[in-house]
């Protein structure tokens, strides 16, 4: 792993079966991030950005190469190292929010702290603080049906932000949304990872998220076709 | 104690979809103890009814007596030994005398079991008192079933027709003092009940019996030579049969009803895991292994059967205890059937019908919760994600 780099990936190829065949989603990826990146997989539908964010999340293997996160190389990992490093160190954010319908905003954000097994009261503070991020204290007792989608993706948010991981995948995270409310959650993003330094991914081809990143990473073909860093500064 | 908090909080939080999965499991519950707590009632009470009005607290027969074979009945009496006499005198032991006879009911003529037994006797159900006469009759008692076959109502006379020791035949006639009604058919079908003194003076056999019924004041007797003792547990057997084999119908209907109950706790899972597919992915994707899901389902499915206990509980315990107390009327008359059922049933719900019911239904819940649910053990995570696992 190259120095500082948190997320580590080489010669990353994925096939899936199909038919007799195969499909190659990614084929020899080369890409490193490091602690606080704000960035972003971009390509059109099947250029592979969604099955990489899964590798890097360790919810598939490669097929081919090596994907090193946090110190822990992905194909190598049993199930339960793999279901360990989720539960404290990522956090997932869905397009379709993927919230619990039966559950309260607060439980909705409660929920990866209990896996942790993390104390009552430690755990209720930590859930109020996520919240207060999102800006949704009011909302607490309130069940998903009952939230619009911005407030949805909010919830998701700090799902994913109230256990303070490492890093944060977000997969589409706008694509369900409106303009005023995508670029406010994408604000929302930007101060979080400023502030607590998360390394936040995206897969989108969403321009309004494009606009937000400082990296930019092009697929094309299961292949980086473009690596940018933009200063925003 | 995690998978246990969440599966409740999934439960509760699904609110009505939960509680009417609960309520028709709490009617499984409560069916399968209100059947099984029925069929013991209806047992307990066929034996309860048999010692109070044939078998007593057993029974000392003579030792020719062969109650399947009516043609030792001849040779079935003897004088009643001095202890037994005694016994009898302070209807400690009841003596009957046995023999068979034929009455003309309206012009037709019905072989019958002619019995005597003494009118004061207290230890047997039978009205007997009613056979106390003092106008010159001799009274007689019948069962309901046996005054619907031959037509014979109180008051009515019929001609008896009986051998006595001598092989002699003769012939009276005898008033129905009274009907009884009873759910035990060997004391009604074919019995013709007359006072002993009087059955004894037409047979030839004074201060003779057949067998001698043991009330519940007994002492211990010893068995006297020519007489052998009949435990009640010997002489309840062929009931005691009944009941078993009746216990394997019990065991089948309560079988079917746990099946169809763990039937719609089996649809529910299978449903749950296909709609909540992405709730699964999501489950996986925030931190819990494909087994801490396994068992969270297997949860929610088990805490299925737990509710339904409480909720079983709440109307279950006051209708079931209203049911055993005032028991259950049954509308059509048990002789309708030829079988022997009282006007009136009350169950039995015993601790061990109960506690073993609910934890049998917790158990299979558990099981049947756990089948489907394995299925997310194989799934990828990805696709569970999209909703495309199955």
């Amino acid at each position: 792993m190259e120095n500082g780099a948190i997320i580590s990936i080489e010669g990353l190829k994925k096939h899936f079966p199909m038919g007799s065949g195969r499909f190659t989603a990614l084929n020899g990826i080369d890409l490193t991030f490091g602690k606080g990146e704000f960035a972003g997989i971009i390509g059109p539908s099947g250029s592979g950005k969604t099955t990489l964010l899964n590798i890097i999340g360790t919810l598939d293997n490669p097929s081919e190469g090596k994907a090193v996160i946090l110190g822990h190389s992905v194909g190598e990992l049993s199930a339960a190292e793999s279901a360990s490093l989720r539960k404290s160190q990522l956090g997932f954010i869905f397009q379709s929010y993927n919230l619990f319908q039966v559950h309260t905003v607060f439980e909705n954000v409660e929920f990866p702290l209990l896996l942790q097994k993390i104390e009552t009261g430690r755990r209720r503070q930590m859930v109020l603080d996520a919240l207060e991020w999102v800006g949704l204290t009011d909302k607490i007792n309130s069940r998903p049906a009952q939230l619009s989608g911005g407030e949805s993706q909010r919830v998701a948010i700090a799902r994913a932000m109230v256990k303070r991981p490492a890093v944060v995948l977000a997969d589409e995270p706008t694509a369900n949304l409106d303009a005023a409310n995508s670029h406010n959650i994408l604000q929302t993003m930007e101060k979080l990872n400023r502030e607590l330094q998360t390394t936040f991914l995206f897969a989108t081809h969403d321009e309004k998220v494009i606009g937000y990143v400082r990296r930019k990473i092009w697929l094309a073909d299961g292949r980086v076709a473009k690596d940018e860093i933009i200063d925003r500064n | 104690m995690l998978a246990l908090k969440l599966a409740l909080r999934n439960l509760l939080g699904a609110g009505l979809r939960t509680w009417l999965n609960v309520i028709v499991l709490s009617f499984s519950f409560i069916i399968i103890i209100w059947t099984k707590g029925l069929l013991e009632g209806w047992d307990r009470q066929a034996k309860n009814d048999m010692i109070e009005w044939e078998v007593g607290q057993g029974q000392f027969w003579h030792k020719n007596y062969d109650p399947y074979d009516p043609f030792t009945l001849n040779d079935s009496h003897g004088m009643l030994p001095e202890p037994y006499g005694k016994a009898a005198e302070q209807h400690m032991l009841v003596p009957v005398l046995i023999t068979q006879g034929t009455i003309y009911p309206q012009g037709r003529m019905q072989s019958v079991l002619i019995k005597g037994i003494p009118p004061g006797q207290q230890s047997l159900k039978l009205p007997t008192a009613l056979l106390s006469s003092s106008d010159g009759d001799i009274p007689a008692i019948i069962g309901k079933s046996m005054s619907e076959s031959t037509g014979l109502n109180e008051g009515d006379y019929v001609t008896v027709r009986w051998r006595d020791r001598n092989g002699t035949f003769d012939a009276t006639e005898v008033r129905i003092a009274g009907i009884f009604e009873t759910t035990v058919p060997s004391v009604d079908v074919g019995q013709l009940w007359l006072p002993l003194e009087n059955l004894q003076t037409m047979m030839l056999m004074p201060g003779e019996a057949t067998l001698l019924v043991r009330g519940n004041a007994q002492g211990s007797l010893p068995a006297h030579e020519g007489w052998i003792m009949k435990e009640q547990k010997e002489l309840l057997s062929d009931i005691e049969d009944i009941i078993k084999a009746k216990g394997m119908i019990g065991v089948i209907i309560w079988g079917i009803l746990l099946m169809m109950a763990m039937l719609a706790v089996f649809d529910t899972q299978v449903l749950s895991i296909f709609r909540r597919q992405k709730e699964i992915g999501t489950y996986i994707a925030l931190g819990m292994t494909r087994r801490q899901v396994v068992g969270l389902f297997t949860t929610e499915g088990a805490l299925h059967s737990v509710l339904a206990a409480v909720v079983g509980a709440l109307y279950g315990i006051p209708l079931l205890t209203m049911q055993a107390i005032k028991g259950i009327s049954i509308p059509v008359s048990s002789s309708d059937f030829g079988i022997a059922m009282a006007e009136k049933l009350y169950p039995v719900y015993s601790l061990s019908l109960i506690a073993g019911t609910v934890l049998i239904v917790m158990i299979v819940t558990t099981i049947v919760s756990y089948w489907p649910s394995r299925k997310i053990a194989k799934l990828n995570p990805t696709d569970a994600l999209r909703g495309r696992m199955l």
